[in-house]
Formats: structure tokens, sequence, C-alpha cells
């Protein structure tokens, strides 16, 4: 092979392998993008069933029931509210009436955690329970003035 | 008194700064001997002033002086004097200071170990560090003055958060930042050059120990902060590819490209485009790991400024930085050559491998950090990108990553011939397979994935072995002895070998934990039992203690394994009275060949608890593996002939064909 071939057999060769891992990196990319919802979505039937999504809201004062290593509470944007079920140790800053992202799945209208998100810092709201609490205000405005 | 001298010697840093900048910059450029003499003073009086600032903080935070507001935001009288001192770096303000002080170490460093470089390239390269000392310490003054004073003046403070009252936290960041700031001395090195265009192999032969003695403050930085996660924040995990670990990792692969970029710039005169822009990457990322930490865009335990003046700051200086180096580079680049040429399989093609791939991995990093922080910032939605997709993406980019660290080392430069290597080589497959089989065998369920992680140690332990055996073996009929020949090897070979072998470590860690761990929150009573394998967990319940500031419910589980009393755990529930936090303190019997982990959940009725009890195999090995690359890369570059001085001509080429990366 002459030089000028050698380079461009080693451009092509590069091309291709940045190719192929793009390729590998977007589409592992698409299929584990979690997208998050807010109770008031979930009960409008917007988030999928058989899907891993977050959920993010506060946790209502009084729900959560222990049993065993089962947590069972509830998780409300002040307009919606759904169950969550989570089998394992809460973190430290998980607290009734306090901010909560939860990651898992909906089954029969509960929401099965596979994973409740610790926070570092408790005067910290976790960006995911602003937005729904946020959300959910917003709705409830609307609702206020259609039925003005 | 104290804060406000530590903040005057800020502001004259700055007039300083502005000096180093540009005086020595004009010299170079003019010619002029006087000006360009002025930067070495310059970075020594920077770094003192930066130095003392430090130290009035230092002074403020161990005479407990609520006076100043960063002082009372993350102290407490009841903090011990050690994390009273390391509380200086507990917060935005502090870190900062700390980031500024390494930067003006570095260039100090630069100014002490530059005699051999001639004037003209010391006066550009100290110049340059000295515009982003300018840049950071007019982000100090203007944005984050941890000098503030706080009036009136509270009684107390408002104490360090407890998460980071801890050893690891002692180290982890000093660490890391000498990492991330060290790469602005190759980013200097590289903009010097391409104002002065002397881009040869001589400038990489200069480059090289600062990048690689960068890369080992980053790698140790990056091990402490995960092993810090995983004793400290209690559920057990090392890597949770979270924003924050990601903008530390993301400057190391490309650091690591660069480290062997550098190589074939310094021994065949080549890739140095490639080279220049990678040294210039490097640190931009390093800026932007900075600004995404700093600015608040992340939440999370680094994430302290809640200003939106400091992101803007940092982002403004990200732009400008990147954004002039690569205009710059994008100017003088044409100009640098292609270097020598070389075959289409030679040692240059399968370090360009290493190159792409690292940089793809890099890029794969970046866009699961940043793609989820952009579509927030365009109001398109909230998603998160987690741990399966970095998984997804890592194995496949790794597997040939691997397979060429095995080749690399071994196939000659400008040119190699496939039937060579493969004889040379068959020996190490044929180990490797067997070894993987065997292991496979003999623990069973390792899967897919866990045979492929297990392939990859063995190769490279197999093909590192290989290596050394050639080089020990007697050849040309020269009968010296194999320890003459042991001690002919350069050290930066046998940091390469140390590297490449703390690699092997690493990956034989993660795959073993991958496959090998047990986790089980279990809800125990006093006298319950768990059992994992052989080793039996006994809860012998919870008292109360006391600590220095704070209170803790400490637990008790006796260990057993085939029968045989091992050890005892005391995993900790503390509460901070100071911050009202709670925090869990794992108990962790560390092992050669496994860990025991045990952490307390919640107190469940009837004084049982729910605790978490885990057996992680080998998970010690990581980080083992990660003091041998930093330990390689200490070798490295202390080889003799960054110490030699300068030769009128390179004599990299000539050398080239026997001497390795």
């Amino acid at each position: 092979m002459k030089p000028r071939h050698k380079r461009l057999a080693v451009a092509a060769g590069v091309v291709v392998a940045v190719g192929a891992a793009a390729a590998l990196v977007l589409n592992a990319f698409q299929s584990n993008l979690v997208f998050f919802y807010s109770p008031s979505q979930i009960a409008a039937h917007e988030a999928p069933e058989a899907r891993t999504f977050r959920l993010g809201g506060m946790v209502r004062q009084g729900t959560l029931k222990r049993d065993g290593i089962r947590a069972d509470f509830i998780v409300t944007d002040t307009a919606k509210e759904i169950p969550v079920r989570f089998e394992g140790i809460l973190p430290d800053l998980f607290k009734e009436g306090k901010g909560v992202v939860a990651q898992g799945q909906l089954k029969d209208g509960v929401f099965i955690a596979h994973e409740v998100l610790a926070k570092h810092d408790e005067n910290y709201m976790p960006p995911e329970a602003a937005e729904a609490l946020k959300r959910a205000q917003k709705g409830n405005q609307k609702l206020a003035e259609t039925q003005k | 008194m104290i804060p406000e001298l530590g903040h005057f010697a800020l502001w004259l840093a700055l007039g300083i700064a502005a000096v180093m900048g540009t005086l020595p910059m004009l010299g170079a450029h003019r010619n002029r001997g006087d000006w360009m003499a002025l930067a070495r003073p310059s970075a020594r009086a920077l770094f003192a002033l930066v130095g003392f600032a430090f130290l009035c903080l230092a002074a403020s935070f161990v005479g407990n002086d609520f006076s100043v507001l960063y002082v009372a935001s993350n102290s407490n009288s009841t903090l011990p004097l050690h994390y009273r001192i390391t509380a200086v770096w507990g917060g935005h303000e502090g870190s900062i200071l700390l980031w500024l002080l390494m930067l003006t170490f570095w260039s100090f460093a630069v100014a002490s170990f530059s005699k051999h470089l001639p004037e003209k390239v010391t006066a550009r390269i100290l110049a340059v560090m000295g515009w982003l000392a300018f840049g950071f310490l007019l982000f100090v003054l203007a944005t984050s003055n941890p000098f503030d004073r706080l009036f009136p003046v509270p009684s107390e403070g408002r104490d360090l958060n407890p998460l980071l009252q801890d050893p690891g936290m002692v180290i982890h960041p000093p660490m890391l930042y000498m990492g991330y700031v060290g790469l602005s001395v190759a980013f200097a090195f590289a903009v010097a050059a391409l104002i002065g265009g002397n881009l040869d192999a001589q400038w990489a032969r200069w480059t090289r120990p600062w990048t690689t003695a960068a890369w080992i403050f980053l790698t140790l930085g990056i091990a402490l902060g995960s092993g810090w996660a995983y004793y400290e924040l209690g559920w057990g995990g090392w890597w949770f590819w979270d924003p924050v670990e990601n903008a530390s990792f993301m400057p190391w692969l490309v650091a690591t490209a660069l480290i062997h970029s550098l190589a074939v710039t310094e021994k065949r005169n080549s890739f140095k485009n490639w080279t220049v822009l990678l040294a210039i990457v490097a640190f931009s990322l390093s800026l932007l790991g900075t600004f995404l930490v700093r600015s608040g865009v992340l939440s999370s335990v680094h994430a302290f400024a809640t200003d939106p003046r400091r992101g803007l700051f940092i982002l403004a200086f990200l732009v400008i930085v990147i954004g002039s180096s690569l205009a710059l580079y994008a100017w003088r680049a044409p100009s640098v050559g292609l270097g020598a040429r070389f075959a289409l399989l030679s040692r240059e093609t399968l370090l360009l491998g290493n190159n792409v791939l690292l940089v793809v991995a890099c890029g794969a990093v970046l866009l699961g950090t940043l793609y989820p922080l952009a579509l927030d910032a365009m109001n398109l939605g909230k998603i998160s990108v987690g741990p399966p997709y970095f998984e997804t993406v890592f194995v496949p980019l790794l597997t040939p990553l691997v397979f060429l660290m095995g080749v690399g080392p071994l196939s000659r430069w400008k040119h190699a011939e496939l039937p060579d290597l493969a004889s040379r080589l068959k020996w190490a497959a044929g180990a490797t397979v067997a070894a993987t089989l065997l292991a496979a065998w003999l623990k069973g369920g390792i899967g897919i994935v866990g045979a492929v992680g297990l392939a990859m140690a063995f190769w490279i332990v197999a093909s590192l072995v290989t290596d050394l055996f050639e080089r020990l073996r007697p050849a040309g009929g020269v009968r010296t002895g194999v320890l003459h020949r042991a001690r002919q090897i350069p050290r930066a070979v046998l940091g390469m070998m140390l590297a490449h072998f703390g690699i092997a470590v690493f990956i034989f860690g993660v795959t073993m934990v991958r496959t090998g761990e047990v986790e089980r929150d279990v809800r125990m009573a006093i006298g319950d039992t768990t059992e994992i394998g052989e080793t039996v967990f006994t809860f012998r319940g919870v008292r109360e203690v006391a600590g220095p500031n704070y209170r803790a419910l400490r637990g008790r589980v006796e260990v057993t394994e085939n029968g045989k009393p091992v050890t005892t755990l005391y995993p900790e529930k503390r509460i901070y009275p100071a911050t009202q936090t709670t925090l869990t303190e794992a108990s962790i019997e560390p092992g050669f060949t496994r860990d025991l982990y045990v952490s307390l959940g919640e107190p469940a009725n009837g004084g049982a608890w729910i605790v978490r009890v885990y057996v992680k195999p080998f998970i010690d090995w990581i980080w083992g593996g990660c003091l041998l690359m930093a330990l390689g890369g200490l070798v490295a570059a202390t080889d003799r002939r960054y110490r030699a001085k300068v030769r009128a001509t390179s004599t990299a080429s000539i050398t080239a064909g026997a001497s390795p990366a």
C-alpha cells in the first residue's frame, strides 16, 4: 500500500470505530433514560406502565408504615397522591412531610420503588420533588381559574 | 484583623497575577529578558500571598472566629481541632481558595523546576498560569470572599456538614484539586507552545512528567472520593455515576489519553496536533467539572453555591478560557505539521486506538452528564441517566481498550508485523483463556460479563509477564545477569507496567464485587442471626454512646466465619445536634479477599433494627488497583531522562526503536 492509502485506511478505521461507538452509546442512552413524573401526571395516566421512571413529591404526614423491612408511604404533590412501596432501608434524611424522589415502576396503581434517593442536606429539596409541587400548584391555579 | 490581612493578601496577589500574565508574555514576544525574568519571582510571590491568605482563614477556623461569615457557616466550637482545620475547604469559598492555592503551588513548582527550559518557554508558561490565577482570584474577590464579616457576631457556628467530618474528607479534596489544577500545567505548556510555535518532541518530553504528576493526584483523588462514598454514605456502593463523580472522571479519561499521546509525540514526534488538543480539552474538562460542581447546577454534597453570580462567573471564565485556547489552536495548529509517518500496524496506531476509545468513553460520560442538565435548562422536562447507561457503554468500550493494552507495549514503533505479534502473544492468550475457564469452573455462576471481566484482568497480567520475560531474557549473545537486565529497564517502562497491572487489579476487583457481592437488608431482633455463605452475623443490640459533637446509637454485631469468631462490628447511627442531622456510620471489617459491611437502618419495634449486611468480595482491590496506577505514575514521572539537561538535538527518534512508551 502507498502511504496515502495507509493514511486513508487509518482514517477510515477511526471513522468506523467512532461510528460504531457512537451508535452503541446513543442506543444505550436511548434505552436507559429515566423520565420523571409527578403524582398528578401518574393520576392522569401519563406515566408508562412497564418502564422505570422517577417519582417526586412530598411524603404525606402520618402515612409511613413499616412491616419488617417493607415500607409503605404516600407521595403527594398537594393535588394528587400515589402510594409507594419500598423494601429496604430508607435514607437518613427520609422524613414525613419532606421532599422525596423514588425510582421504580408502577404496578396496579402502586409505585414499587427500587430505590429511594438519598439527599445530602436536609434543607435541600430534590429538584424533581420541587418541580412536582410547582406543577401541581400551577394546575390548581388553572383549575381555580376555570371554575371562576 | 487576621481575616483582613488575608483579604488584603488576595488583592495583592491579584495585582501580581496581572503582572505575571502580561509582562513575561510580552517580553517573550519582544525578546526583553528583563520582562521575562519577572515570571519566576511573580510565581513565587503569588504562592506566598495565596498561601498566607489560606493560613489566615485556617487561623480564623482554629480560633473559632465566628465573626467571619464563612467560619460561622462551616464550623462550631465543639468541632474537634483537626476537623476545624479541614473545614477550611468544607464550603464553597474555602474550597475555591484551596483551588487557587493549588494553582499557585503548581506555578511555583513550574518556576522552581524549569531551570532546564529556555527562558522564553518558561515565561510564556508562567504567563498563562498567571492569567488563570488572575481569573480565579477575581472570582474569589468578586463573588466568593471567604473573609466576609458577619454582624452581629453569632455565639456559635452552624457546624460542618457531618458527612464531611471524616478522615477521608481531609485528603480527598486537596488530592483531587491537585489533579484538577495540575492539568493547568499541561494546558499552559500547550498554549505556550502554540504561541511560541515550538511544538516538538522536546516539548513533549518537558510536558510528560507534569501531566503524569497531575494524573497521579487525580487518580488518588478520585479513588479517595470513591472510598469515602463506600464507607461514609452507608449503602456500600463505590461508584454511583453521579454527575459530580463524572465531573472528575472525564478529565481523568482525557488525561490518560494525553499521557499516551504524549508518549507518541515524544518518541516519534507525531500526533502533535492531537496532543495539544487533548491538553486543552483535559484542562477545559477540569474547569467544566469545577463549574458543574460549584455552581449549584448539580445538587449534591459538593454543591455549596446558591448564588447565581458565581455560576455565571465560572461559566464566563470557562467560555473565555476554552474559547480563546481553541481559537488559538485553530489558528496555530495547521503550522504544527504532521510528524513522522507510521505503518498501519505499529505502536502509533495502537496508541491511536487507545486515544479514540478513551475520548469516546469521555464523550459518552459527557453526554450522560450534560444532556439531562441541558434538557432541564431548556425546560424540556426532567430526566435522569442512571448507572445502567454508563455500564452498558463502558463494558464494550473497555474490552478493546484492554486488548490493546496487552498488544501495544509489545509492538514496535513505526512498523510492526502481525505474525510476530501473534507468536509473541500466543502464550499470553492461551494463559488468559485457561485462567478464565479455571476461575469460572472454581467459582461458578459468574456469567458472561463476569467471564469477560476476569479475562480482561488475566490478559493484562499475562501480556505484562510476556513483556517482562522478553526484557529479562538474554539477547544478542551478551551475557549479563537477570538483575542487571532488570536494572536496564527504564523507569518509564516499569511505571507503565505497574500502572497497567493496577488496571488489572482494579478490573479484577470490580468483576468480583459485581458477580459475588451479597447485600441483605434484614430485620434483626437481639440475638438474631443472618447467614451469608459461611459467614454468620449475630445482632447483639444497640446502646447509646456520646461522641465529641454528636450522640450515637451503637449497634454490636458479632461475626463468625466457618464457626470461628472473626470480628465484632459496631455500626452507628449518629445525631449531630448542631445541624440536627442523622448520619449512618457503617462498620467495616476489611480483608484481602472480602469486606464485611454492616450498617444500621431504622429501629423496628421491640428493640429490633433493620440492619444492612453486606459481604463484598475483593472490593479493596478496586482502590488497591488505583493505588498501583498512581504508584506506576510516580515511578514513570521520576524517569531519569526528564531530569536530564536539554541537549542540543533531540535524541528521541534515534532511541525510539528500542525504548518504549
